[in-house]
């Protein structure tokens, strides 16, 4: 297995070259809905995070036993039950985070970069890259979501990581900055400056890519895709490789 | 000789148009100094400035924004100045300069050189910069100043607060008294609004020049006015004061003059024109009478220019000559 080679390479990629909300640009929801503040980014970040590593991991362990044809509904039994878990401990341990978060912590089940990342890596890969896979796009969906929340939060409600006490349980109530504290710019905290906000943060992660040496992300035809073994698409479009289909 | 140089054989285009993209813009810069007087007068030098400081600003962006993204520089075209013009016209007279400043980044940065500049905006830049900062600053973007109060006021900032005409002649069906203005002043444009919406004569007058110099065609601000007159006139079931502080009231003038017309973001064909010119008269009715909003003015411009892709689609004309047939083959092409 060449496994051990690449370790490094799976955990940096999810940072920036294939940062899951910028690059992949999946998971968008959760990341417009919550970067409103930096409290509930970070904790959606984390909660999200763990929840990937861990059905990362237990995916590619039983990739062999998953029979090919309902591997989506596994896939989503697996992973709800790991958000459960971390549903039921986050409202034991951080009940502020449960109501900041509201409906988009159960909605981790749905989140497009955790069934993504068991479609496209964990179901093809071993467990450690997978558990490494899972915790380098973590950091990377947490950091976006961080970046994104402190813009937003900044300009928005003129506060930086208000409310962060309730995650670490003290009193501790961010930081309020001086001039916007008095005069926030409301748009950053409704949808229409997320979207603003999220362009322009997607716009850099592609210039920090692509000096990497890396283009824009691109699907390279059908050999990306996590449902080329059963999609006929390929028989309709022209130029598209039918022996790769049946091999 | 002479013959030899009518005889020029070149590719076409073979008309050209001595029009340029300056002159256009010079011109729309001279209908719009009516109402930029008006505003002066109105509401004071105070006005003057927050007009500076919208058209400094987006001239500036514009500047920079180009020499960022190392492209040629159109500043020279004058269109950031119209559109800063028209930013703060969309404003009341007690803004504070930054947010000014900050609606004119926006709405040349955002919405039009992130788009590829002039041309390429796909809504009407000065009304996104209008509606970034009513949505940021609802307060700051609803306070209304009596007009000529920069005369006997102390603190001229502050003025006299007022609620604007529109606000009072919708407050009317529910109870409330009706506008202090008279019909006389809300045409000559006495009353509380944004620096350019409130006086009529000079927009209009404006418009007339436009028309003129047929830098516009008259189809979309009358299309524009007429459908929000027949759709007033049977909310209010046939009240002509009714109507004609709705007509004159908030910015229906300078949108459907200056903003509804934008070559950028209207349809080219006379039909598309209709069909714009009637979404906005619509949208514009149903948000005054039962949004949240006393204006919807903007809004529905802004949503109609989003609409303005698939309306050309929809009124493309056909080649001429094309058999009934084959319709169907060179939409597909």
């Amino acid at each position: 297995m060449a496994e051990k080679k690449s370790l490094g390479k799976e955990f940096s990629k999810g940072i920036i070259i294939e940062n899951p909300v910028l690059r992949l640009v999946l998971g968008t929801c959760p990341t417009l809905a919550t970067t409103t503040s930096v409290t509930s980014a970070i904790g959606m970040g984390i909660s999200a995070s763990i929840v990937l590593i861990c059905s990362n991991i237990a995916i590619s362990a039983l990739r062999k036993v998953i029979p090919a044809k309902v591997r989506i509904p596994a896939y989503i039994v697996v992973i709800a039950s790991f958000v459960t878990i971390v549903q039921m401990l986050v409202k034991a341990f951080v009940p502020v985070l449960n109501e900041q978060l509201g409906v988009y912590l159960p909605l981790i089940v749905v989140n497009c970069i955790i069934l993504g990342r068991a479609e496209a890596f964990a179901s093809k890969n071993g467990v450690l890259a997978s558990a490494v896979d899972g915790l380098g796009m973590g950091i990377g969906f947490t950091a976006a979501l961080f970046v994104m929340g402190t813009i937003r939060e900044i300009l928005g409600a003129g506060t930086f990581l208000a409310g962060f006490g309730g995650l670490i349980g003290n009193n501790f109530d961010g930081f309020s900055i001086p001039f916007l504290n008095s005069n926030p710019i409301l748009i950053f905290i409704l949808a229409p400056g997320g979207f603003f906000v999220f362009g322009l943060v997607m716009a850099l992660a592609n210039k920090l890519a692509e000096s990497k040496g890396k283009p824009k992300a691109e699907l390279k035809g059908c050999e990306n895709c996590p449902m080329a073994k059963i999609c006929n698409v390929r028989d309709k479009v022209e130029g598209c490789d039918k022996k790769e289909v049946e091999a | 000789m002479t013959l030899n140089n009518k005889l020029v054989v070149s590719a076409s285009p073979h008309a050209r148009s001595h029009e340029t993209v300056r002159g256009i813009m010079l011109d729309v810069i001279i209908a719009l100094v009516p109402a930029l007087i008006a505003s002066v007068i109105f509401f004071g030098p105070r006005a003057l400035i927050i007009e500076c400081v919208s058209v400094g600003s987006c001239v500036i962006a514009e500047y920079l924004s180009r020499l960022i993204m190392k492209r040629p520089h159109t500043i020279g075209d004058f269109s950031a100045v119209i559109t800063g013009l028209l930013l703060a016209f969309n404003l009341p007279v007690s803004i504070e300069l930054w947010k000014v400043a900050l609606g004119a980044i926006v709405a040349i940065v955002v919405v039009k050189q992130f788009f590829g500049g002039i041309g390429q905006n796909f809504v009407n830049p000065a009304l996104i910069g209008r509606i970034v900062l009513l949505a940021s600053f609802p307060t700051a973007m609803s306070k209304w100043t009596a007009p000529l109060s920069w005369l006997n006021s102390v603190s001229k900032l502050e003025g006299i607060t007022s609620a604007s005409p529109l606000a009072s002649i919708h407050a009317l069906a529910k109870g409330g008294a009706m506008p202090v203005e008279t019909l006389k002043e809300m045409l000559i444009g006495w009353r509380a609004g944004c620096l350019g919406e409130t006086c009529a004569i000079a927009l209009i007058l404006g418009g007339i020049y436009l028309i003129a110099r047929k830098v516009i065609s008259p189809t979309i601000p009358l299309t524009y006015v007429g459908t929000v007159a027949v759709i007033m006139l049977i909310a209010g079931k046939g009240n002509l004061t009714f109507l004609a502080y709705e007509l004159l009231g908030g910015g229906l003038m300078l949108g459907a003059i200056f903003m509804a017309t934008d070559y950028t973001t209207s349809p080219i064909t006379f039909k598309g024109k209709i069909i714009f010119a009637v979404g906005c008269g619509v949208l514009t009715s149903l948000i005054r009478l039962f949004g949240n909003l006393p204006e919807g003015v903007s809004y529905s411009i802004i949503i109609m220019n989003i609409l303005v892709p698939l309306i050309e689609k929809a009124t493309m004309p056909k080649p001429f000559g094309t058999p009934k047939k084959e319709k169907k083959e060179a939409e597909a092409k």
